[in-house]
C-alpha cells in the first residue's frame, strides 16, 4: 500500500507539468490577451506591459519560467488583471472562502444524501421512500442558479434574516444561502447513488446469511450493508469534493462570496494568464490528491481491492 | 468643455474654491452619515498609474486629489491646485499647490506629483494608462514611454514644494479638463517606495483625498472612512463609505430592495415598472454612451459594404426607436449621431434621417438597395458580431428583423469580449455592435475615433473629416465644425448608430448630493450626505 501511494505520488509531477504545458499552449492560442480591451493600446505602451510580464519571451521560455519560479520560489507570479496582487494572495484570499462554504456544504450533502438513501432503501416502495426520492428530485430539478436568487429573495428580501450576499469568516449568517446552494444538487445525486446501492446490497447473499443467524436488523444495516454500499458513493465523492472546495462559479456570483470559483471563469475570459493557470494547477493537485485518497478509501473499506 | 483664448489669458486665475456640497436649507442630515453602492465586480487597482476600469476611478477620487476636480456639473473646480499660471505660447502652466496634508499627516508637494507623473510613463509601471500623458501632451512623455529618454526629462518640474511647471509639447485647450483624472493624482513617494506594489492595502494606502480605505475585502467589500486630514475635512459631511459587490445584477437589484444598499443600476427592461412603483428612487439620466453597429469597410471586409447606397440603406431601416422603447425601456434615446446628444455645446445636424418618418425611411432604403443591384430576391448577406450579454443579442436580433424584408440576410455571431475586441482591431468582422463612452465631455471625445488615425476599427477614411478634428483641436467655436462632421458621418455611414445611453438606477431618496447632471457620471463622496428619513 505504502508503494502504491508512493508510485501514484511520483506520476502525480509529471502529470501537472503536462497539465501546466497544455493549459499554457492552449492559453496562449485564445484569441486576445489580457491588454486587450475597448481602446486599441498604442503600440509603446502595450510593449511596455508586454516586457514588464514576460510576454514577449518565446513560449517555451515563458512556460520554461512559470515553472522555475513555482518550484524555487513557489511565486505563481502576479496577476495581469489586477496589478496591485500577486496570484499567490489571490488565490490566498480566495480559496479560505470557498473551501469554507465547499467543505460545509460537502459535509451537508454527504449526511443528507446517504441519510436520505439509506431510509429510502430500508423502507423501499413505502411513502418514505416516495418522500426521499421525491426529495431528492426535487433537490436535483431546482438548479443552484434558480435557488440562489430566490434564496436572497425569501431570506433577505421577505424575512429578512439573512445577508443578501459578502462574505465574513466571522459570522456564520453569510454562510447559510451558499451552503444551501451549492450542496442541495449533490445531496440529491449522493441520495439515490445511496439508495440504488444500498437496495441491491441488502439484497446479497451475506446479507441473507446475517439475517438468517438472526442478527438485530440495526447491526445489518449499520455493520453489513453499509459500508459495501458506500463504494459507488465514494467514487463519486472524489472528484465532487474537489470541485465543491474549489468552488463554484454560480455561488460566487449570486452571493458575491469573493471565493476562486468566479476568479477562475473571469481570469479566462479576462485572459488574466497568471491566475488561471495558478487556478487550474490547484483544482489538479487537489483532484490528483483526492483521487487517490478515494483509492486508499476503496482498499480500506473492501478488501478484496489490493494494489 | 469650456475652451480657454490663451493669447489673452496670460494669467488666468480660478476664482471659485472648492466647497463640497452643503444640505440645503430645511433638511435634517442623519445621525448615520453613511453610503453603500453597487460595484459589479471586484475594483482592480486602487494604485492611480494603473487604474482602468470606472468602477476604480470612482474609489480613486475619493481616496486621492489631483490638481483639478469637479463640482457637481462636471465642471472643472481647483483641487489641489490654488491658481495657476499659463505661458504666452501656452505651451508652460504653473501651479501653485495650496497648504493640504497626506492621509498620514505629511505635506502634499509638488515633487509627489512629478514622481507620480513620471512613475505613470516610466516603461517598468506598465501602466496601461501611459497614453494619457501622452494625450496631455506633457513634454517627452511619448519618447519615455518608448524607452527613447529617461523618465526624470517628462516635461514637470517641482519649482519648489507648493509650485509645479508643466511644459507641454502644443497648446492644448483642454489640458486644464484631463487634471482631474485619476491617472494625474499624486502618490506618496515614501510610501510607493517602501513598499512596492503592495502600497495600496488597507493601513497601507496614504492618499490626499476627502477618504481614507478602511478595508478592502476583494470582490466583496471596500470601505471608505473621512480622512481628517483633508483640506476641506469641515465640508464633507459623510463619514463612511461602502463599495459591495454584487456580480448580478437582479440580486443587486433585491438587496437594494431589502435595504443593504443604498444605488443600483436598474437591469434592463424593469425602469417603467420601477419608476411606477417608487416614482422617487427611480432615476434616469442621460449617460455620456454610444452604442453603434460599425462596418468593416478595410480590405477585409465585405464587398456589399463597401457600397454606401448599402450602408445607408441599412442605416435608414434600423428601426432604433423600437429597439430603445420596446427593448431597452430605460430613457435611452435613438441615435442619429454618432456624438451623445447631451455633450456639452453639440448641436445634432439638422435634416437627417432623424426627421424623416420611418415608412419613408424604409421606402428609400428599398430604392437605394434597388439601385445597388440588390433586394428579397437577390439578398446581401451579412453577419453580425456582438459580445455576450443579453441586451445586444436582443438588438442584434431586432436589428435583424428589421433588415431582413428588404433583402438583408444577417447572421448573427455571438463571441465572448476578448474575441469581439480581438476581431475587432484586426478588422477580422464584417459588420460589429461597438460602444464608445466619452472620456470629457466634448464631442471630440467620440469623433476622434473615426479618425484615420484613430480608433476606427471599420477603417473608415475621409480628408475633410480629419481636417475638421484637427481644426477643432484649437478653435473658439467648434460647435459648427463638429456638426459638419457629423453630417459627414451621416453622408457616408461608416456605422449606423443605434442609441444613446442613458444611466438608470434607483438611488435611496436619504441620499443627497449625486450628480445627475454629469454626463460622464463622476461623483464624489465628499459631496454626498444622508438626510433623516
Amino acid at each position: 500500500m505504502f508503494g502504491f501511494v508512493l508510485r501514484r505520488l511520483a506520476v502525480a509531477i509529471p502529470t501537472l507539468l503536462l497539465l501546466i504545458v497544455f493549459s499554457f499552449v492552449l492559453m496562449s492560442l485564445a484569441p486576445g490577451g489580457p491588454f486587450t480591451g475597448e481602446r486599441a493600446l498604442p503600440p509603446a505602451v502595450l510593449a511596455n506591459l508586454e516586457a514588464q510580464y514576460g510576454l514577449n519571451e518565446p513560449l517555451w521560455r515563458q512556460i520554461w519560467n512559470y515553472v522555475w519560479n513555482i518550484v524555487v520560489h513557489f511565486d505563481f507570479g502576479p496577476s495581469f488583471v489586477y496589478p496591485d496582487r500577486s496570484v499567490n494572495e489571490l488565490i490566498a484570499a480566495g480559496f479560505p472562502v470557498t473551501l469554507t462554504y465547499g467543505a460545509l456544504s460537502f459535509v451537508a450533502a454527504v449526511v443528507l444524501g446517504v441519510s436520505l438513501g439509506v431510509v429510502a432503501a430500508i423502507w423501499h416502495n413505502s411513502w418514505l421512500d416516495y418522500l426521499a426520492v421525491g426529495i431528492s428530485i426535487g433537490a436535483q430539478v431546482l438548479p443552484n442558479f434558480v435557488m440562489a436568487p430566490l434564496l436572497v429573495l425569501v431570506f433577505t428580501l421577505w424575512y429578512r434574516l439573512l445577508p443578501g450576499g459578502g462574505w465574513s469568516f466571522n459570522d456564520p449568517s453569510f454562510w447559510i444561502m451558499p451552503v444551501i446552494a451549492l450542496s442541495t444538487s449533490y445531496m440529491a445525486s449522493i441520495a439515490r447513488i445511496t439508495r440504488s446501492s444500498m437496495l441491491e446490497v441488502l439484497g446479497s447473499n451475506h446479507i441473507r446469511t446475517a439475517r438468517a443467524k438472526g442478527m438485530p436488523e440495526h447491526r445489518v444495516i449499520l455493520r453489513h450493508a453499509l459500508k459495501p454500499a458506500m463504494l459507488p458513493v465514494i467514487s463519486y465523492l472524489g472528484p465532487v469534493f474537489v470541485s465543491m472546495i474549489t468552488g463554484s462559479v454560480v455561488i460566487d456570483i449570486y452571493f458575491s462570496t469573493g471565493g476562486i470559483g468566479k476568479a477562475f471563469v473571469d481570469s479566462a475570459l479576462n485572459r488574466d494568464y497568471a491566475v488561471m493557470m495558478g487556478v487550474t494547477i490547484l483544482i489538479g493537485a487537489l483532484t490528483i490528491l483526492f483521487n487517490l485518497l478515494v483509492d486508499v478509501l476503496y482498499a480500506w473499506i473492501d478488501p478484496k481491492i489490493r494494489y | 468643455m469650456k475652451r480657454f483664448v490663451l493669447t489673452t489669458a496670460l494669467a488666468a486665475t480660478l476664482a471659485m474654491p472648492a466647497f463640497a456640497v452643503q444640505p440645503a436649507e430645511g433638511e435634517t442630515l442623519a445621525e448615520n452619515q453613511t453610503y453603500t453602492y453597487w460595484l459589479l465586480d471586484a475594483i482592480k487597482s486602487l494604485d492611480p498609474a494603473k487604474n482602468t476600469d470606472v468602477e476604480g476611478s470612482d474609489a480613486l477620487r475619493s481616496l486621492f486629489e489631483g490638481l483639478m476636480t469637479e463640482d457637481a456639473e462636471g465642471n472643472m473646480v481647483p483641487g489641489v491646485a490654488e491658481d495657476y499660471e499659463v505661458s504666452e505660447d501656452g505651451l508652460t502652466y504653473t501651479f501653485t499647490l495650496r497648504e493640504a496634508n497626506w492621509s498620514d499627516g505629511s505635506p502634499v508637494t509638488a515633487d509627489d506629483f512629478v514622481f507620480a507623473w513620471q512613475r505613470v510613463v516610466t516603461p517598468a509601471t506598465a501602466s496601461e494608462y501611459a497614453w494619457y500623458m501622452e494625450l496631455m501632451n506633457v513634454a517627452n512623455a511619448t519618447q519615455i514611454i518608448a524607452g527613447e529618454m529617461e523618465p526624470a526629462e517628462l516635461g514637470v518640474r517641482a519649482l519648489d514644494d507648493r509650485t509645479l511647471e508643466v511644459t507641454l509639447t502644443a497648446p492644448t485647450p483642454y489640458f486644464l479638463n484631463t487634471l482631474s483624472h485619476a491617472t494625474t493624482y499624486p502618490v506618496p513617494r515614501a510610501v510607493v517606495e517602501e513598499h512596492g506594489d503592495n502600497w495600496t492595502r488597507p493601513g497601507t494606502l496614504v492618499g490626499n483625498g476627502a477618504f481614507t480605505l478602511a478595508s478592502h475585502n476583494l470582490g466583496v467589500e471596500i470601505v471608505f472612512q473621512k480622512n481628517p486630514e483633508y483640506w476641506d475635512a469641515d465640508n464633507v459631511v459623510m463619514e463612511t463609505v461602502r463599495g459591495v459587490t454584487v456580480n448580478d445584477n437582479n440580486v443587486a437589484l433585491t438587496r437594494y430592495q431589502a435595504g443593504e444598499l443604498d444605488r443600483v443600476q436598474i437591469p434592463a427592461g424593469q425602469f417603467p415598472r420601477l419608476s411606477e412603483q417608487f416614482p422617487d428612487q427611480a432615476v434616469s439620466v442621460p449617460y455620456g454612451c454610444s452604442y453603434a453597429y460599425v462596418f468593416n469597410l478595410s480590405d477585409k471586409g465585405p464587398e456589399a459594404l463597401k457600397d454606401q447606397r448599402v450602408r445607408e440603406a441599412m442605416a435608414l431601416s434600423l428601426n432604433r426607436e423600437v429597439m430603445v422603447d420596446q427593448i431597452l425601456q430605460g430613457g435611452q434615446r435613438a441615435a442619429y449621431t454618432w456624438t451623445h446628444w447631451a455633450i456639452n455645446g453639440f448641436a445634432e445636424p439638422e435634416g437627417g434621417m432623424a426627421d424623416m418618418p420611418y415608412e419613408a425611411r424604409v421606402e428609400r432604403a428599398r430604392e437605394l438597395l434597388e439601385e445597388a443591384g440588390y433586394g428579397p430576391q437577390n439578398p446581401v448577406r451579412l453577419t453580425l458580431q456582438y459580445n455576450t450579454d443579453e441586451n445586444h443579442r436582443l438588438l442584434a436580433i431586432a436589428a435583424q428583423q428589421f433588415w431582413r424584408p428588404l433583402g438583408i440576410e444577417i447572421t448573427l455571431n455571438n463571441v465572448e469580449w476578448a474575441v469581439h475586441t480581438d476581431r475587432l482591431q484586426n478588422q477580422d468582422f464584417e459588420i460589429a455592435r461597438y460602444a464608445w463612452c466619452a472620456d470629457y465631455n466634448e464631442a471630440s471625445t467620440f469623433l476622434d475615433w473615426f479618425r484615420t488615425d484613430g480608433y476606427n476599427s471599420g477603417k473608415w477614411s475621409n480628408a475633410e473629416f480629419d481636417e475638421l478634428l484637427a481644426e477643432a483641436r484649437t478653435a473658439d467655436d467648434t460647435t459648427p465644425l463638429y456638426r459638419r462632421a457629423e453630417e459627414i458621418l451621416a453622408a457616408e455611414v461608416p456605422a449606423t448608430w443605434v442609441y444613446h445611453y442613458a444611466k438608470v438606477d434607483m438611488i435611496n431618496p436619504a441620499i443627497r448630493g449625486l450628480p445627475r447632471e454629469n454626463l460622464l457620471n463622476t461623483w464624489y463622496a465628499k459631496d454626498l450626505y444622508r438626510v433623516a428619513e
